[in-house]
């Protein structure tokens, strides 16, 4: 027989002359790490559990605890790594497929971070937004093509198209109920709508005590349908059809029988205890006319009213990709980065499929300008956006808006444990355990979100101002604001950007 | 009057106000020196059950029978606040016995009783449970 021994990934050191053994620890780790020896009178844990979720660190009350990386190590191999030599034990000893949760963390270059904003000095005021009108508000949707004027001469103001108005260029992007709690859905919607701006259902239908916020929401159509119905359609104020996802393109997903229960299968419209498996594929498109059908689809449902939104991973051809959206009669595409997050994928997608949503945001602007269909639709980008710059950079490389999921989560108490997977969310995001699910009392999480988004378009208003600009309409495409650093020509052109220095 | 209240639906059973009440009414201001390998006793407790947590302390009633049944006066009212003050108290338990909420408990020593008195009287000022809750499940407010 052969052993297979892993030795734990983290280690949890405690400090015993600070513990009080108050065993908050052992009570709130859901993975059960600590455990109170009552003969040594100490506490004591299984390093073996932990997942490094860092609920027991922050409320530890004496600050007795930290996480440490385990530094027992295989012999040193920079091919054969620690990870690439306990990945294949671990599927020798199971035969079965990774998996991984959020956000692909491999050491891939990070565009955002090698592009550098401008500023105004001397020739070209910068404005305060402290003290003159900034705009952050923006609409998303098909443009008219042309203007046109009454016959008195005033211009014809109101837009024939329906279009999503965002007080700030943010939102939360699609993330299920299922896949994560009831009172993180809730924090979002709330949060949503309080700020103007809007979050999106993913595929696992809307809660009917959601419906009360449909006017903030984003309701999604994905390859398995589940929850979707007229109402459902109705309710929402524009609708996604989900292609693709950044951390998994080109596969579908599967939600556990054993985390159907009660409102999670009400909600989705499938029995108690089965699988909730999204096709690969949408069944019933294979081709842009077929994609187009469903758009028509959608539309004759909600009598033209809401704005259609195509979502896909960014793989390859995506400038081509969305052009064929934008001719499909779409009104916005969403783009998701190789960066995006997930409650569940197999390991080797996330971390080698897809390309970083920087490349594919410039390539699908570029490429829809010069074939005069930008206006056609709006285009919104995600995975990963880590803070407001990013979503300056975003802007004017050609975004309309920006879709955040990690950093929404990460304002929930997310510490990025990366193991959703498992259901036993410590911080009561991605849990269906009632126990866990109470740990997010939505009146927090909507605060917190709250701040975060309005951190962010302070922050968002200070960096226009320092360009001199005053709206978000005069930043979008904008790539004069931006020079790359430390990029390769070829880089530098597919950004559309001029190298820091020129 | 603010009092202190809890939402079941939000306590987790954590117990961290326990251990934040027992510290603040130590008088010592370091929780590891007031707290380690140590009993405590707390004046605020959480009763367990069925997926249900509940913390408990005193409800500061409008007509206490905790003040009117005390045979030393060592219980009174003061701006709606109950005190009890352990140098009258000569720990008959009366208090314990008619409280319907389980609020009053002995003290460390067991001769004298002790219960919640918001923090008011000692160094932290605010109740020390409502400001460590991690779930906001025991809030401070008028009702």
């Amino acid at each position: 027989m052969v052993i297979d021994y892993l030795s734990p990934d983290y280690e949890v050191v405690r400090n015993q002359q600070r513990c009080i053994a108050c065993r908050v620890c052992e009570r709130q780790c859901a993975n059960e790490v600590h455990s109170y020896d009552p003969d040594l009178k100490v506490m004591k844990s299984d390093d073996s559990k932990c997942v490094n979720c860092h609920r027991c660190v922050a409320l530890c009350p004496t600050h007795a605890l930290k996480i440490v990386k385990n530094n027992d190590t295989f012999k040193i191999n920079a091919n054969w790594t620690n990870e690439a030599i306990s990945e294949i034990f671990r599927q020798a000893g199971t035969g079965g497929v990774l998996l991984s949760s959020m956000g692909n963390p491999q050491p891939y270059p990070i565009y955002w971070d090698k592009i550098l904003i401008n500023a105004s000095q001397v020739t070209n005021p910068s404005i305060d937004p402290l003290r003159e009108p900034m705009e952050t508000r923006t609409f998303l949707g098909k443009r008219p093509d042309k203007l046109e004027r009454n016959a008195d001469g005033s211009l014809k103001t109101d837009n024939p198209y329906p279009n999503l108005e965002l007080s700030v260029p943010i939102m939360f992007s699609a993330m299920s109920y299922g896949s994560i709690s009831y009172n993180a859905h809730e924090s979002l919607a709330r949060a949503a709508q309080e700020l103007g701006i809007y979050y999106n259902t993913g595929e696992g239908g809307l809660h009917e005590d959601f419906y009360k916020y449909g006017s903030h929401t984003i309701v999604q159509v994905a390859s398995g349908r589940f929850g979707v119905h007229k109402d459902y359609l109705e309710a929402g104020a524009a609708i996604e059809i989900k292609i693709g996802q950044g951390a998994k393109p080109g596969i579908g997903g599967h939600l556990p029988g054993e985390k159907i229960v009660g409102d999670i299968s009400r909600t989705r419209m499938i029995p108690e205890g089965s699988d909730a498996i999204s096709p690969a594929p949408h069944h019933d498109i294979y081709s842009i006319e077929d994609l187009r059908q469903l758009v028509y689809s959608l539309k004759e449902a909600t009598a033209y009213k809401k704005p259609i939104i195509v979502k896909i991973a960014a793989v390859h051809n995506v400038a081509a990709i969305a052009s064929g959206i934008a001719r499909s009669g779409a009104d916005i595409i969403a783009i998701d980065g190789y960066r995006g997050g997930t409650g569940a994928a197999p390991t080797r997608i996330r971390d080698n499929v897809g390309i970083p949503i920087e490349l594919a945001l410039a390539a699908v602007d570029e490429r829809l300008r010069q074939e005069h269909i930008r206006n056609n639709v709006s285009i919104v980008v995600g995975g990963t956006i880590r803070n407001s710059a990013d979503i300056v950079k975003a802007i004017a490389l050609g975004a309309d808006a920006v879709y955040i999921g990690t950093s929404a989560l990460l304002a929930l108490g997310c510490h990025l444990c990366r193991t959703c997977q498992s259901g036993k969310c410590n911080w009561g995001i991605a849990t269906q355990r009632p126990d866990l699910v109470k740990r997010l009392n939505p009146e927090i999480g909507n605060r917190r979100l709250v701040n975060l988004v309005s951190a962010w378009k302070h922050e968002i208003m200070e960096m226009m101002g320092g360009m001199g600009i005053n709206s978000i309409e005069a930043l979008r495409g904008n790539r004069l604001m931006l020079r790359g650093i430390g990029l390769t020509e070829k880089e530098l052109q597919i950004l559309g950007i001029k190298h820091a220095g020129e | 009057m603010k009092r202190v209240y809890v939402n079941e639906k939000w306590c987790l059973g954590c117990h961290l106000c326990e251990y934040n009440c027992a510290f603040a009414n130590s008088g010592c201001d370091d929780m590891v020196k007031a707290l380690k390998d140590v009993p405590i006793y707390p004046r605020i407790q959480v009763e367990e059950g069925d997926n249900i947590n509940f913390a408990v302390n005193c409800r500061h009633c409008e007509e206490p029978l905790c003040v009117k049944s005390c045979i030393t006066g060592a219980l009174s009212v003061q701006d709606g606040v109950i005190f009890v003050d352990q140098e009258k108290c000569v720990g008959c338990y009366t208090c314990i016995l008619v409280c319907p909420y389980g609020a009053i408990m002995p003290g460390p020593t067991g001769n004298v009783v002790q219960k919640c008195e918001l923090c008011i009287n000692n160094s932290f000022g605010e109740p020390a449970c409502v400001k460590g809750c991690p779930n906001r499940a025991i809030v401070f407010e008028e009702r």
